[in-house]
């Protein structure tokens, strides 16, 4: 590991200052850069400390939403009360995310910049990775393709992105805040996240020295009934082989409108639009017709050579979602 | 400005003055910052009970307690501790006898070769002090993150339910 200085940022301004620094590195809960710098995926000459500042940590719940520091901690977003009951699905995806020690911990705006799970993207003893590496190929798509993005891939990676928080916060239509030393603006979580192209390395729309300061998520019907559902090979402390998140704002048993997001399947957390405008107007207790119209957000899935089976998968955990945020179980 | 002073103080690869509070005493070390918590408890401060498995946040065997909570000591470098209370198996007990959880994993024998015991024991005291330890399937869920080779898992959920009732 290479050797680095380390700062503690003490306000909101200090840490805006000290990240615009060429060759620094920020690190709040840990939980990811720790890793990354352990195995040279990351490297940093100084490494800055955003901790316990105030109004980055605050999670402030009002009439039209919740504003969540970007340095909440991912057990204290799960336990908050308006989270819970405004907004299950985030709730839902946290208490599903890592263990116990590692939500006590890692914080939101960790949460949305970690790195994809590939196996070939962590690997100790380094491989062909285009994120890791630009331009050194992508072993994934020539090796084992099982954990492998059925959405959104390019011919330059086919990583996921593992986040559950980040997929309950796309189908609540969440923005996420940043600041940087020309200002502040504000992100739609849908664009928080990049597709691969010929640039997988550019996993964010963060631009160079700006840091993500909260996550803003409107208050809705359709937020207070969603459902977060997690499939993954245990029961506890694993990524998703599929996930999926998902609202319904009903009339009698009448699907008024609905958000579905997948995760686990592409580079961003998939939200299915078309599929959303097609389940207005049916019967939420109509799973044949609810998974005729889930089916269609599929024709666009390119799986490889040992992930097809997670297109059936993802399909089922939506409807499972959906009928679940619906009032069933 | 005073973020610059405090860059400028710390040269990259010249050591840093670190204080620890573990246990109730006050440490000052001096420290790469390259140092793990893990690290700096175990070979500076010879509190070896915290156990070093995969030193990469995933097995639990380095799980203390910072400011109360359930954490894993191998994530943080010891330079983001500053300021923390941190506990580790060492300081659970009183002098004269064990902790109640300590004594239900006795009990229950609830462990084999005992190399992710005390981190099962951190991770099993803030859950019961928390209220996440009311059902056997709410103590695997908050037990995930202590992996056991040996595979005691149900002398552990056991033990963790005996010491959540108030029994042995």
């Amino acid at each position: 590991m290479q050797p680095f200085s380390f700062a503690v940022a003490r306000s909101r301004a200090e840490a805006i200052a000290l990240a615009a620094e060429p060759g620094t590195a920020l690190v709040a809960g840990g939980t990811e850069i720790v890793n990354w710098m352990k195995d040279g995926i990351a490297a940093a000459r100084r490494l800055v400390h955003l901790r316990d500042i105030p109004d980055l940590t605050a999670i402030e719940a009002g009439a039209d939403g919740v504003r969540i520091g970007a340095l909440a901690r991912l057990a204290d977003v799960a336990d908050h009360p308006a989270v819970r009951q405004e907004f299950p699905a985030v709730a839902e995806a946290l208490m599903a995310s890592a263990s116990a020690q590692i939500r006590t911990m890692a914080t939101v705006g960790g949460n949305l910049l970690q790195r994809t799970r590939c196996p070939y993207f962590r690997a100790e003893a380094e491989l062909p990775c285009n994120k890791r590496r630009p331009g050194s190929g992508c072993a994934m798509r020539e090796g084992v393709d099982r954990q492998a993005a059925i959405f959104g891939a390019s011919a330059h990676c086919v990583a996921t992105h593992p986040s559950d928080l980040a997929v309950a916060l796309a189908a609540l239509d969440a923005v996420v805040h940043v600041e940087g030393p020309q200002g502040a603006r504000a992100i739609p979580i849908g664009d928080f996240h990049r597709l691969p192209g010929h640039t997988p390395e550019v996993e964010t729309a963060l631009a160079p020295g700006e840091l993500v300061t909260a996550v803003v998520v409107p208050a809705s019907a359709l937020a207070r009934r969603s459902r977060y559902l997690k499939v993954r090979e245990r029961a506890s402390y694993e990524f998703a082989l599929v996930s999926a998140a998902a609202a319904a704002d009903l009339e009698g048993g009448t699907i008024r409108a609905a958000r579905i997001a997948l995760g686990g399947v592409a580079p961003k957390p998939w939200r299915l639009p078309a599929v959303e405008a097609a389940l207005a107007g049916l019967r939420v207790d109509d799973a044949a017709a609810l998974r005729r119209a889930i089916d269609t957000g599929f024709a666009d899935a390119r799986p490889g050579r040992n992930n097809g089976f997670r297109i059936e998968l993802a399909a089922r955990a939506a409807l499972r979602a959906l009928q679940a945020a619906g009032g069933g179980q | 400005m005073e973020t610059t002073l405090e860059l400028t103080k710390a040269a990259a690869d010249a050591p840093v003055p670190v204080v620890l509070d573990v246990n109730g005493r006050i440490h000052r070390l001096t420290l790469d910052s390259r140092v793990t918590l893990l690290d700096a408890l175990r070979d500076h401060l010879g509190l070896t009970g915290t156990k070093k498995g995969c030193d990469r946040g995933e097995c639990g065997a380095c799980t203390v307690h910072i400011d109360g909570r359930a954490a894993l000591s191998c994530l943080q470098f010891a330079v983001m501790a500053e300021g923390r209370a941190i506990t580790t198996i060492e300081g659970l007990a009183g002098d004269a006898e064990l902790h109640p959880v300590q004594e239900a994993f006795l009990a229950h024998d609830a462990f084999q070769c005992g190399f992710c015991t005390s981190g099962q024991i951190m991770s099993a005291t803030t859950a019961i002090r928390e209220g996440r330890a009311g059902s056997d399937a709410e103590i695997r869920e908050v037990m995930s993150g202590n992996l056991c080779r040996c595979g005691a898992y149900p002398q552990i959920v056991a033990a963790v339910r005996a010491a959540a009732q108030g029994r042995d």
